[in-house]
């Protein structure tokens, strides 16, 4: 068994048997991480050059601890997209790098399908880290990893995505692999951030945040990006954390086990009050850990595939 | 110099010939038409059995990017390709640099024109509806009408400013020219690359809703019923627009309309591949919307085919889909896509084909028409509708290859013109 | 061609020989853990420490070792390797470990072992166990406690069956060379 596509560039297409090879894969590099040396030999002498085109500390912080642990060589390049946009194209600034000889790339750009495009320009494994509102599909993999450590399963659990689903990467990633997996989906935020026909992905939405808790086994709630804010999709951040923030009152009047999760970095107090990123539903810095052993699991599967 | 065309079929709206006849021209001008004419010592002949002639096709939406953007296209090169495809006639849209906006510039492009491959191809220019596209103030429309001009359009954007355009339509109904609006509201637009749909939401791609195009139309076509000015739609593209025209028309509005090969051949779902050569605007739509279009040219609603013929260089389409320029070359796969895909279908016969290429763009743009008979003028595309082939970029005369269909099977291909005294075949 | 080299007694009289020598050389089971490389590296472990506990009367400690992150030849292989994990629930430090596998061949799967046991931990010792020692080595590397010296070629191949993921338990020599007699 081994990954169909020699590239990473989302999970829409990739099969149920192919995301369990990576989450049972990331179980031994959990074991891994818990050793006195958290370092395996696997990737010596091999080059991933994480090509990083719009900030993103979180995720290029997990590679890059993920890939120094495989005890790849690793270069970061982090430029932003107004540099870009004037100088040099993404094809030129690609084929450069690859000109040095290196094996892997992993992108974060702010265009849906940079990553596809990139594998069609160079001949190095590409991963993507996120491309616009498209992608990201290890986000949603440790997504995925997490949900499964703590209920034992992904087939037929609920999970609601709450937030800005219309510019969200992670939201998309998610829904492929959790329709996948055999979950029930659906979406909860204002109707300005639900874009169009997502419904016929076969998931459910909901415009109040109470509905999606009586439903939900796992929210999974997203960051509510202050600076999507010039656009007017919502009146005001007061207006969202009353209507639509998940807060301790709310999940406790629920009287029900429900798990909380949060790709970060967290706006506290907007789509999540403290008290619940902090509380005993939380599996927020779990995820944080399985992201490390995740995309170690997909850095091993596709740096080692013959 | 006397050419004569054996056995082929006249397709003309105006004097339809079913038989297979004999065409004799004559400097330019068609002498006979027979059956069994035969050919003196220094004619020459050319055998269309299977080929038909029709009135010379006009694509009265040409971006021939001359002057300022030669990299992508020029009047030359442009020309060639337009008779490539089969067109003996195109419009050019005056979105270049300088923008075409004052007579001297229209002079030097009807001139430019006249000079390039031996002035086969009719080159019309188009001038701006506003002073360097800006939306503002009128350009200078009776001197650029003098001047050769033969519509008004600021192609590209919009004219968002109902005042403007309501003065603009008052303005170019004294010389009966069209205006020709490029229909988008710029905020519902804004930052937009695709249709806004299940594929948009599937590719996370910023969304241009159909909204965007028909709140304009609709407006526009308030204005121009008021005004009693002549309003031209440019590529269409939604069910909707289809259904506002259909009403304006039938509430006396002069208006008319043009839809794109791309738009009745392609839906979003194109864009699934993330191939830039399916980011145009307007956006490729949905499902219905191309049924609706098709529909509207079968019901005459639609009244013009015309390409939107987008040249952009190889490597500005090379980028990344959010980056990539709107736009795709028209040319030379408009014939084949229409033959294929509306009449091959039963939408059209070759005798309506003919008025949406040829007849109906010269009646909205004032020209004189265009017909096959004893004693006028020769102007003739012709073409072979049977003909299977397979687009092919490489065989381009345009200077960009930025299309969709390379590879694609067609049915139906121009195989040359006649224009001005000369003939010219595709190889 | 398929040649039986231990049948079932001899599976067993083996691997009791092996627990006894452990046994003499540790002075007794008190120090010692047991790590198997997987596959059958675990389930002679296994046997091996049931082996001592009849003899001894004391549990043994037992670990599993998946080497695969430590191969050297990751790139050449042809089949990507299952990561099965390694399972080692207790400290190493200071312990002698016993490291089992099957067979010894080359030496790199010892090697990527040791790598892997020294990440790990510092254990007192660590000594090698192997049911069959076939030759052919490319490191210097040598076991302390061999089943059976099995002089081979390199067109041979060894199998060790075991019942638990076998019919039987034996080890068999195969020629891997065509029409060969």
């Amino acid at each position: 068994m081994a990954l169909q596509n020699r590239h990473l560039l989302g999970l829409e297409g990739v099969s149920k048997e192919e995301i369990k090879l990576i989450l049972d894969t990331a179980t031994t590099f959990r074991e891994v991480l818990e050793r006195p040396i958290k370092k395996v030999p696997t990737l010596q002498g091999k080059t991933i050059v994480n090509l990083f085109f719009e900030s993103s500390t979180r995720t290029r912080i997990s590679f890059e601890l993920a890939e120094r642990r495989l005890s790849a060589d690793v270069v970061n390049f982090s430029a932003d997209m107004s540099s870009l946009k004037k100088g040099e194209t993404l094809k030129d600034t690609a084929r450069n790098i690859e000109a040095m000889k290196i094996d892997m790339v992993v992108m974060r750009h702010a265009s849906p399908g940079a990553a596809l495009f990139l594998s069609r320009v160079i001949d190095s494994v590409i991963i993507n880290a996120g491309d616009g509102g498209h992608e990201h599909p290890t986000q949603a993999l440790l997504d995925l990893y997490s949900i499964q450590e703590k209920h034992k399963r992904i087939d037929g659990l609920k999970i609601c995505i709450v937030g800005d689903i219309s510019h969200s990467r992670v939201a998309l990633s998610n829904i492929y692999g959790l329709k996948t997996m055999g979950a029930e989906v659906a979406v909860c935020g204002p109707a300005t951030l639900i874009p169009s026909e997502i419904e016929k992905h076969g998931i459910g939405i909901f415009n109040k945040i109470d509905d999606a808790i009586a439903w939900a086994d796992v929210l999974n709630v997203l960051r509510i990006q202050l600076e999507r804010q010039d656009r007017s999709y919502f009146p005001s951040l007061r207006e969202y954390r009353k209507y639509f923030a998940v807060t301790k009152e709310r999940i406790e009047r629920a009287e029900k086990q429900i798990t909380i999760m949060h790709p970060g970095p967290i706006n506290r107090d907007v789509e999540l009050s403290a008290d619940v990123a902090d509380g005993k539903h939380s599996i927020i810095l779990q995820q944080v850990l399985n992201g490390v052993a995740v995309r170690m699991a997909v850095l091993y599967l596709l740096g080692t595939r013959s | 110099m006397k050419y004569l065309f054996k056995n082929t079929i006249i397709i003309d709206p105006a004097n339809l010939i079913e038989e297979p006849v004999d065409v004799l021209i004559v400097d330019g001008r068609i002498e006979k038409i027979r059956q069994s004419l035969s050919a003196s010592k220094n004619d020459q002949e050319i055998d269309l059995r299977g080929n038909i002639i029709a009135p010379g096709f006009i694509d009265m939406h040409v971006h021939l990017r001359e002057p300022g953007f030669e990299y992508k296209e020029t009047i030359e090169s442009g020309s060639m390709a337009a008779a490539a495809g089969g067109f003996t006639t195109v419009c050019c849209m005056p979105n270049t640099n300088p923008v075409i906006d004052d007579d001297s510039m229209v002079r030097w492009i009807i001139e430019k024109g006249k000079s390039v491959n031996q002035g086969i191809v009719d080159i019309y220019p188009i001038a701006t509806i506003t002073k360097s596209r800006q939306g503002k103030e009128l350009s200078p429309m009776m001197e650029l009408a003098d001047a050769g001009a033969v519509a008004f359009s600021d192609d590209g954007s919009s004219v968002d400013n109902a005042e403007v355009l309501r003065r603009a339509m008052e303005y170019s109904a004294m010389i009966n020219k069209p205006i020709i609006q490029h229909a988008e509201e710029p905020n519902l637009a804004k930052g937009g690359v695709m249709n806004e749909g299940f594929v948009s939401t599937s590719l996370g791609m910023p969304p241009i809703p159909s909204i965007s195009e028909t709140v304009v139309l609709a407006r526009d076509l308030l204005i121009a019923n008021y005004t009693k000015g002549k309003y031209h739609a440019a590529h269409i593209s939604t069910r909707i627009s289809v259904e506002l025209i259909r009403d304006a028309k039938k509430r006396g509005t002069s208006a008319s309309c043009e839809v794109t090969p791309h738009h009745f051949t392609l839906t979003d779902e194109a864009v699934r591949s993330f191939d830039t050569n399916t980011k145009m605007n307007p956006p490729l739509r949905a499902y219905d919307d191309l049924i609706s279009l098709k529909e509207g040219l079968r019901d005459g609603i639609i009244d013009v085919i015309a390409t939107d013929h987008a040249p952009h260089s190889f490597d500005e389409k090379q980028v990344e889909y959010l980056f990539a320029p709107f736009g795709i070359v028209g040319l030379e796969t408009a014939i084949g896509l229409a033959i294929t895909e509306l009449v091959q279908t039963g939408y059209l016969s070759l005798n309506q084909l003919v008025e949406k290429l040829s007849v109906n763009p010269r009646k909205i743009l004032n020209l004189p028409q265009v017909t096959i008979r004893e004693g006028e003028k020769a102007n003739l595309t012709i073409l072979n509708p049977e003909l299977r082939w397979i687009v092919e970029i490489e065989k381009f005369k345009s200077r960009s290859v930025n299309t969709p269909f390379n590879g694609r099977k067609l049915i139906g291909r121009a195989i040359g013109i006649f224009n001005n005294g000369q003939l010219l075949l595709n190889d | 061609m398929t040649r039986k080299i231990i049948d079932e007694i001899g599976f067993g009289r083996t691997l009791t020989r092996l627990a006894h020598e452990i046994l003499e050389r540790n002075k007794g089971a008190g120090n010692i853990a047991i790590i198997g490389i997987r596959t059958r590296g675990e389930y002679l472990a296994k046997r091996i420490a049931d082996i001592i506990f009849s003899i001894e009367k004391k549990e043994i400690k037992i670990g599993l070792l998946d080497i695969t992150l430590y191969r050297d030849d990751l790139k050449e292989i042809q089949y990507q390797p299952l990561l099965k994990g390694t399972e080692i629930d207790f400290d190493l430090n200071k312990k002698d470990i016993i490291l089992i596998d099957d067979v010894l061949f080359t030496g790199r799967t010892v090697r990527a072992a040791l790598d892997e046991l020294t990440d790990l931990g510092r254990p007192a010792s660590i000594q090698l166990a192997v049911l069959i020692d076939r030759g052919h080595r490319e490191l210097p590397i040598r076991a302390d406690f061999v089943g059976k010296n099995l002089p081979t070629s390199l067109d041979e191949e060894v199998k060790v069956l075991m019942k638990e993921i076998d019919p039987e338990d034996s080890v068999v020599l195969k020629s891997l060379k065509e029409g060969g007699n």
